[in-house]
């Protein structure tokens, strides 16, 4: 029976989607404000086989990830140069100190200003905001590793390099993938909002354009793509940092 | 990394305003002999000069107080409606049932993309983008209550049975004391989250508060008023956060952490 379990588990979703059709079906709610749940899933397979989600979501795919990868390396380097010397960490910590609380949607106009429209902004954007999590989630890590440990490596006559790698490194990682998280999670909030706002392709244009011509079973179609794409490839990171992490004992 | 001793720590001290500083420097230097198109990178001056004219002319000071106050009404609504919900959730069994798939489905969901729908429902004003904000961070307070009620240490709660306490003093002595450090974990990171919305909602929905007015700059290429709106929404962060900060300090005086970080 264990087949049945991630169905029943999920059962709750299924009532609420069901109680959405029905509240449309039956008059309750105006398909004016809410389309009915088959409506929209009719809308989402038009969307599908005449290649419109297919074609703006590889545009949104692309920002997100080439942004995304630039601030995992950034993040990632940086992070670990902090720890490694004390030089570094004091010059660069006065800056994180103050770009940290800088709300990262703030930043939509500047990138707007530097770069226009198009993909590099939506790319740049990104890497601005989620190299921060990932910087700090890395240089946590990697600074809070047992000291014994350090000094056994180094009684043994490990370089510094051979330390960072072998030991601080696979320690900080339940931390450095936490952070990846949270920063894909920014990701997708940047990139959402900057395609509702600026750009001419993308989900989120799709989102904005649907929404302003008033086609809101299309509208309703393209924000559950996006929400369900946000929750598989959050699942898709939970199974890669499982993966990442086998060696480690279950907590 | 902190080696004891006043040199490193008046040393650290000094960085924390040459780096600032030297930036500064390097801003003028480049503005100055214009090293970079002005339009991008206008001199600290004008920066200046922009921000005291949008301050002295009252434009700024509203736009702070309305972004402040919807971040926070958004984050208080919140709080008030998750932090309650998510005791029920943990401690009664059919809530759970109900509300743990919901809660593991919405958390990774990006929030901002419901925005359209939240304009067709609420309209472009006040109440709609609280209630986005409100929306954006609730699963974060949702979930991270639900996993503080859940896993309050065992002791306390059967040490609490022993002595034969009731139901409620159950709730208000030993699970909410218990849970509160994380709770407030929790808060401290749904509180950004509620300022990036409510900027992002501004923006897209337009209107007063820095959100619509960065915008509306950078969509006149008034460049100055970008990086204005920037630094103004920085502070606005830095101000939340400090808040928060202080809340944490003052609600677990009585814990552990307070006295190991003293």
């Amino acid at each position: 029976m264990t087949w049945l379990r991630a169905p029943l588990r999920y059962l709750p979703v299924l009532i609420l989607a069901l109680v959405w059709e029905l509240v449309v079906r039956l008059g309750l709610v105006s398909d004016q404000i809410l389309p009915a749940l088959s409506d929209v899933a009719a809308a989402w397979w038009r969307l599908m086989v005449e290649g419109d989600i297919p074609l703006h979501a590889k545009a949104s795919f692309g920002r997100a990830a080439y942004g995304l990868a630039i601030a995992a390396v950034i993040g990632g380097v940086g992070g670990l140069a902090m720890v490694q010397s004390r030089t570094v960490y004091r010059l660069l910590n006065p800056i994180l100190q103050m770009l940290y609380p800088i709300p990262k949607s703030a930043l939509i106009p500047l990138v707007l200003i530097f770069f226009g429209i198009g993909s590099a902004s939506k790319v740049f954007l990104i890497a601005l905001g989620c190299t921060l999590p990932i910087l700090l989630s890395t240089l946590n890590g990697a600074r809070g590793v047992d000291r014994s440990v350090l000094w056994s490596a180094e009684s043994l006559g490990a370089s510094r390099l051979a330390t960072l790698w072998e030991i601080r490194v696979p320690a900080a990682m339940p931390e450095i993938l936490a952070g990846l998280r949270t920063a894909t999670a920014f990701c997708f909030i940047l990139l959402v909002s900057s395609e509702l706002l600026i750009s001419r392709d993308g989900l989120g244009y799709l989102i904005a354009n649907f929404g302003e011509a008033g086609i809101y079973p299309e509208m309703f179609a393209v924000i559950l793509t996006v929400a369900a794409t946000g929750f598989c490839v959050d699942r898709l990171l939970l199974a890669l940092s499982r993966f990442v992490l086998r060696w480690q004992a279950p907590s | 990394m902190s080696r004891p001793g006043h040199a490193t720590l008046s040393a650290d001290r000094l960085l924390d305003i040459a780096v600032p500083a030297a930036l500064l420097v390097v801003w003028f230097i480049v503005g100055h002999w214009k090293l970079v198109d002005p339009f991008l990178v206008p001199p600290p001056a004008d920066v200046f000069k922009k921000l005291w004219q949008i301050i002295a002319d009252g434009q700024l000071p509203a736009a702070i107080g309305g972004t402040l106050y919807r971040a926070v009404a958004a984050f208080l609504l919140a709080v008030a409606i998750c932090v309650p919900l998510g005791l029920a959730v943990a401690r009664i069994a059919a809530l759970r049932w109900f509300f743990d798939p919901l809660i593991s489905v919405g958390f990774p969901m990006p929030k901002v993309a419901f925005i359209p729908i939240f304009i067709l429902w609420l309209g472009v004003f006040d109440t709609s983008k609280i209630v986005v904000a409100a929306f954006a961070c609730s699963f974060t307070i949702l979930a991270t209550t639900v996993g503080a009620a859940s896993n309050v240490e065992r002791a306390f709660v059967w040490s609490a049975l022993s002595l034969g306490a009731t139901k409620s003093a159950m709730l208000w002595e030993v699970i909410l004391p218990a849970a509160l450090p994380r709770i407030l974990t929790g808060l401290q990171i749904a509180l950004p989250i509620a300022l990036i919305t409510t900027i992002a909602a501004e923006m897209i929905m337009g209107g007063a508060g820095l959100g619509g007015t960065m915008m509306r700059a950078g969509r006149f290429a008034d460049t100055p008023g970008v990086y204005a709106g920037i630094v103004a929404s920085g502070a606005v962060g830095f101000f939340l956060v400090k808040c928060l900060e202080g809340a944490r300090r003052h609600l677990l005086s009585w814990h552990q952490e307070q006295r190991e970080t003293q």
